[in-house]
């Protein structure tokens, strides 16, 4: 399958959502609300769920399922006071020695007045530099779409993981192409230079693990095996992780990002 | 992220000193045209006044060495980490020619400019970006070269001065740009628990990857009259909300009702107003010396 073949995939109303995931993976999830500033984004989803019977704080990016459903969720495209709201249930898990366990999903954070007029450069940005020192373990794993800074918000983590057919980019395939080629007929090309692929993305270092899809992920039956398989990898890692030091996590995951781009690569 | 139309504007409003610079005293004659008022200037005049429009107070985009030149005290700057070169390490179509077009129309080797300098006497990390390369975008060295530079300025306990413009991160090195955000920003918050200044100056665009990464992050965050800052380019907005957008939407003088800027200062009180703040925060010189 082409990188953009892959990326259309990832698009289509069949394929599970953030909330798909968090039932097939968790149990008794409890969702909060709010981000105590301005309001609640139901583009994202947050809150405490249990796997392996342990306690972890979950953040998911929804898209929703039916219609009514999608654009209550705005698509997936979250306002500031999403990553607000996410970003203060990671200082709870912080508090209260949970990890994080994010779940991104989207096309890209909403770009949109009200989106600007509450400040979402500085949402994500705030984000970036707290999760970067949060004391907690965090997984990030990009299930679907990852798109550009409205992903990252979410997947500054110990360990970024990958659905096989998700993609992770800096900018939209169509996006590229209408800026660079002023056409986007093109974004086909534009996704096979931009190795967004979840291969590539592993081979470039972005990643740490990418999880076999099926052949269609349309039937309960066949997510089955998947969320049990990444269930089992999350409970594996975070208990790793939970067992570092913190300041050998912190300095780790500093180091995560820190190694991309030096020149000696 | 969207730098078309910022491509676009840059090239005209660049004209001016390019053209200046390509001519020589030839061009200095020439009238240059304010892009907000459309009134002409006198070369000589427009630079003498700091590139500002004399009618309207348009702030024409300058390059990164000239605002070096016009923020620290004579012969204080020492330029840190600037043989670093980009590589077109995706196979990127094209980038390689757009490099070395960017690297020959700007004259530097990257996007931003860092170094140690003095500021009223006061000694402080700098980094300036440069709009003339490939609009300040942020690819790896760029990252590189910022994150250095924090973690320097955290080792010695120093204030960082960094000046934005930026389109955001760059498209041609994919996923490796958009790690440089949460790199620079990891570099950001460790100086800054490290009781460290930071303060940045946002300058005409300030956008994308950039203005949602170390822009923001701030302890004093200026802007320079009219510069566009945002999340998303106007153009994306438009076509996101299939509605055109209100007049002054995403300016500096925006930000600042918003909420998202300490002040607006003009560029003949930069320097002035930047010393104001490194002496404020001098470490062990205030009550915490008692």
């Amino acid at each position: 399958m082409t990188g953009y073949e892959r990326v259309l995939k990832t698009r289509q109303p069949d394929r599970p959502v953030a909330s798909d995931f968090i039932a097939g993976m968790f149990t008794d999830f409890t969702e909060f609300h709010g981000d105590r500033r301005v309001g609640d984004d139901p583009a994202i989803l947050a809150g405490i769920a249990f796997l392996d019977g342990k306690p972890v704080t979950v953040i998911g990016i929804e898209k929703g399922h039916d219609t009514a459903d999608k654009i209550k969720r705005n698509f997936g495209s979250a306002h500031p006071e999403g990553y607000r709201k996410a970003l203060r249930q990671m200082k709870l898990a912080e508090k209260f020695h949970r990890p994080v366990v994010c779940l991104v999903d989207t096309a890209g954070a909403y770009c949109g007045i009200s989106a600007e007029e509450r400040g979402q450069a500085l949402a994500i940005a705030e984000n970036l530099a707290e999760m970067m020192t949060l004391r907690t373990p965090v997984i990030s794993v990009i299930i679907g779409e990852g798109g550009s800074g409205g992903a990252i918000g979410l997947a500054v983590a110990d360990r970024v993981w990958m659905l096989e057919n998700a993609y992770y980019s800096v900018v939209s395939p169509e996006g590229c192409a209408s800026i660079l080629w002023k056409d986007t007929a093109k974004a086909a090309e534009a996704a096979e230079s931009l190795k967004l692929t979840a291969g590539d993305l592993f081979d470039m270092g972005i990643v740490e693990r990418v999880f076999p899809e099926p052949e269609s992920l349309a039937e309960q039956q066949a997510r089955e095996p998947l969320f049990a398989a990444l269930r089992d990898a999350l409970d594996a890692e975070l208990n790793r992780l939970s067992r570092l030091p913190v300041q050998t996590l912190l300095a780790d995951r500093y180091e995560r990002f820190r190694k991309v781009g030096r020149p000696s690569r | 992220m969207n730098f078309k139309n910022m491509f676009r504007q840059a090239g005209n409003q660049l004209e001016g000193e390019d053209a200046a610079r390509a001519q020589g005293a030839e061009a200095a004659s020439k009238p240059l045209v304010c892009p907000s008022c459309g009134k002409k200037s006198d070369k000589k005049e427009l630079i003498a006044a700091l590139s500002v429009c004399p009618y309207c107070g348009y702030n024409f985009r300058i390059s990164a060495r000239r605002r070096i030149a016009m923020l620290t005290d004579p012969d204080t700057f020492s330029e840190l980490y600037g043989d670093m070169r980009s590589q077109n390490i995706l196979g990127f179509p094209d980038y390689d020619e757009k490099l070395e077009a960017s690297r020959e129309k700007s004259r530097e080797n990257e996007g931003v400019i860092c170094g140690v300098a003095e500021i009223g006497g006061y000694p402080c990390c700098l980094f300036v970006m440069e709009s003339r390369f490939m609009m300040g975008s942020m690819g790896t060295v760029v990252g590189e070269k910022i994150t250095r530079l924090f973690e320097y300025a955290t080792g010695q306990g120093l204030p960082v001065i960094g000046v934005t413009v930026s389109g955001g991160a760059r498209m041609q090195e994919g996923m490796y740009s958009l790690s440089q955000m949460a790199k620079v920003s990891g570099a950001v918050k460790y100086h800054s628990d490290a009781g460290n200044l930071y303060v940045v100056l946002l300058t005409d665009p300030t956008t994308g990857g950039v203005s949602a990464s170390f822009a923001m992050l701030g302890d004093v965050i200026l802007a320079e009259p009219g510069a566009l800052i945002g999340f998303a380019g106007p153009r994306v907005i438009e076509q996101t909300i299939r509605k055109s957008l209100p007049k002054g939407f995403q300016s500096a003088e925006f930000l600042l009702s918003c909420g998202y800027i300490d002040e607006i200062v003009p560029r003949r009180r930069q320097k002035d107003y930047l010393t104001l703040l490194l002496r404020a925060h001098r470490k062990g010189e205030g009550y915490d010396r008692i």
